[in-house]
């Protein structure tokens, strides 16, 4: 609570510099439309205006300026317009009784959204199984923990239109799958990580204790180490649904999907409506806190009926 | 069959190979042999699958096929690769890189913008910023400006952080060790803090090494000059030339652990002092 107010202060000056960041990003597109609404405009034509600094349109068309902060298609939307192209496609949609139409962003949230968790679980049990063989198998550990590593350099981006060629291939209908594959790619590795180092997390000590006990291997995985790395798998869970939303948001920009939220973005710039693209970012956004908080919610609720809460 | 039965082989002779490297202990050669081994098992696996199941090339070429596509066009790969990494990724991971660690040096001086930028930039790095791939291409043209203005706002935010981070990295003891030493601000900064940091500052860096690529591709999907690892990987894709697909696909893994690590193999000679790269 103590950086609420830090926050939001600095939140107030990064929306006051868009708003000044505005004027100057609009001003041509500005002029445009208002010489062609009959108004006179310091260099005529926009191809004159062309090599014309911004700053000095601005200041030699003062009056007009204020149009750039209206405009249907702007360069740069104000925070208000995308606010309430936010609000015109949710919860208008939701005021006239049609929340799931195609044309809100309910609806495409709603798939990336799905998308997300699949590939979320998919890679969230890949990274498990894979911390368990590494932390009981050298073998396993020597061999996979590198090929780990560089996975994560290889740019996904590239290999994503590939899986969803293969995915076709194989007869796998619609990019549910595919998107769930690219996005359990990105999930995967924070898992892993996270959970070779809670598994490791007990100490030599309290395993020997468990061997005293007589414990069998399962036991002492099931009544130790699983619960000592549940703090680590909760962090690396959050860094993992983040990845795994990337991961699906750039699943759907690249593949001429129609549906989800990356789609929004790629269809708003193949038809020029900028604020669709822009309210498809806030969207992700707002998804992503969401995840990212209800996920922090899970933890402190475990975290508590363990007693482990910090 | 012949095929699947080698692919077969080779997986567990791959394993048992690695199994008993394993027990050999912690050598230096074992470190590296046992995953070398582990990857070219897996390339004769795929190499087997997909000529003993007879897969077309135009689904999923055999990893000989793709070498010798590899092979035969090196200066296509090369021109797209200057166009991708030199030109937009890397020029966008210095801008980024510089402007996110000069922003961090000017926050820290303020203790109330740091609280509240903190959590501000832990939010931002972890969204799907690659989204405004459209709007810098919209903003800068097609060539490489627009995708080093995506790999810049992609690569700023996990070094902001972590740099940040890193600059609260120098205990209390120690800073007062500096105040008797009447060392000044600057001094401090660069003789204690910035030391300190940097194990986190390489850690952002290194995040930031993958996002520059993811970034610099997902930017010429959005429209590029005929050129370009992105360019050519959607082109490839609609022409089914898949071959030359995954030659650009291995580029773009070699590129993005070059770029790791040359970007670790600094960090081990700057932070040679760190309990993590000690031996």
């Amino acid at each position: 609570m103590k950086s609420l107010l830090p926050v939001l202060t600095v939140l107030a000056v990064i929306v006051g510099i868009w708003y000044l960041a505005v004027a100057p990003m609009n001003v041509r597109v500005a002029l445009d439309q208002a010489e062609r609404g009959g108004a006179v405009v310091m260099p005529e034509g926009s191809v004159p205006r062309r090599d014309v600094s911004v700053w000095r349109l601005m200041l030699d068309n003062a009056e007009h300026v204020s149009v750039g902060y209206a405009l249907e298609r702007p360069r740069l939307p104000t925070p208000a317009q995308v606010g309430q192209e936010l609000w015109k496609t949710t919860g208008e949609m939701v005021a006239k009784g049609r929340p799931w139409s195609k044309r809100g962003l309910l609806y495409h949230g709603w798939i990336t959204l799905q998308s997300t968790l699949w590939g979320f679980a998919l890679g969230t049990a890949l990274g498990i199984v894979g911390a368990v063989a590494i932390v009981y198998s050298r073998t396993a550990q020597l061999s996979l923990m590198p090929w780990a590593i560089i996975s994560q350099t290889i740019p996904i981006v590239a290999l994503a239109p590939m899986i969803i060629v293969l995915s076709s291939q194989v007869g796998i209908e619609g990019r549910g799958v595919p998107k769930a594959i690219i996005s359990a790619y990105l999930c995967f590795f924070p898992v892993l990580v996270g959970m070779v180092k809670g598994l490791r997390a007990p100490q030599p000590a309290q395993l020997d204790l468990l061997r005293t006990y007589n414990a069998t291997g399962l036991q002492s995985f099931l009544r130790l180490r699983l619960p000592a790395s549940v703090p680590y798998l909760f962090t690396s869970l959050k860094v993992g649904i983040a990845a795994a939303l990337v991961g699906t948001i750039v699943g759907e920009l690249p593949t001429g999907a129609i549906s989800g939220l990356g789609a929004r973005i790629l269809i708003g710039d193949q038809f020029g409506t900028p604020l669709a693209i822009w309210s498809a970012l806030f969207a992700a956004a707002v998804l992503a806190g969401a995840l990212v908080t209800l996920l922090d919610v899970i933890q402190r609720l475990t975290l508590q009926r363990m007693g482990m809460a910090t | 069959m012949i095929w699947l039965i080698l692919a077969l082989v080779a997986w567990l002779g791959g394993w048992a190979l690695n199994a008993w490297l394993a027990q050999r202990g912690e050598v230096r050669a074992v470190r590296i042999a046992v995953p070398v081994i582990f990857g070219l098992t897996l390339l004769v696996i795929w190499e087997g699958l997909v000529r003993g199941f007879g897969v077309s090339p135009v689904i999923l070429p055999a990893p000989s096929t793709v070498a010798q596509t590899f092979a035969a066009s090196t200066d296509i790969l090369w021109i797209d690769f200057q166009q991708t990494v030199i030109k937009g990724a890397l020029r966008g991971f210095a801008i980024g890189a510089i402007a996110a660690f000069a922003a961090a040096i000017a926050i820290d001086r303020s203790k109330f913008l740091t609280r509240g930028l903190l959590p501000i930039g832990n939010f931002v790095a972890a969204l799907p910023i690659v989204g405004i791939a459209p709007i810098m291409v919209n903003w800068f043209g097609f060539d490489w400006q627009s995708k080093a203005a995506v790999v810049v706002v992609m690569v700023f935010f996990p070094i902001l952080v972590n740099t940040v981070q890193g600059l609260n990295e120098a205990s209390a003891m120690q800073r007062d060790l500096m105040r008797t030493y009447a060392a000044g601000y600057w001094q401090t900064l660069f003789r204690l803090r910035l030391p300190a940091a940097m194990p986190f500052i390489f850690n952002g860096l290194k995040i930031a090494t993958t996002l520059a690529l993811i970034g610099a591709i997902v930017a010429e999907y959005f429209g590029s000059p005929t050129r370009g690892m992105g360019f050519r990987i959607s082109t490839g894709v609609g022409s089914l030339s898949i071959d030359l697909v995954w030659a650009e696909i291995a580029v773009a893994a070699l590129a993005g652990t070059a770029l790791y690590g040359i970007v670790a193999w600094i960090e081990k000679r700057v932070t040679f002092w760190h309990p993590s790269q000690r031996r």
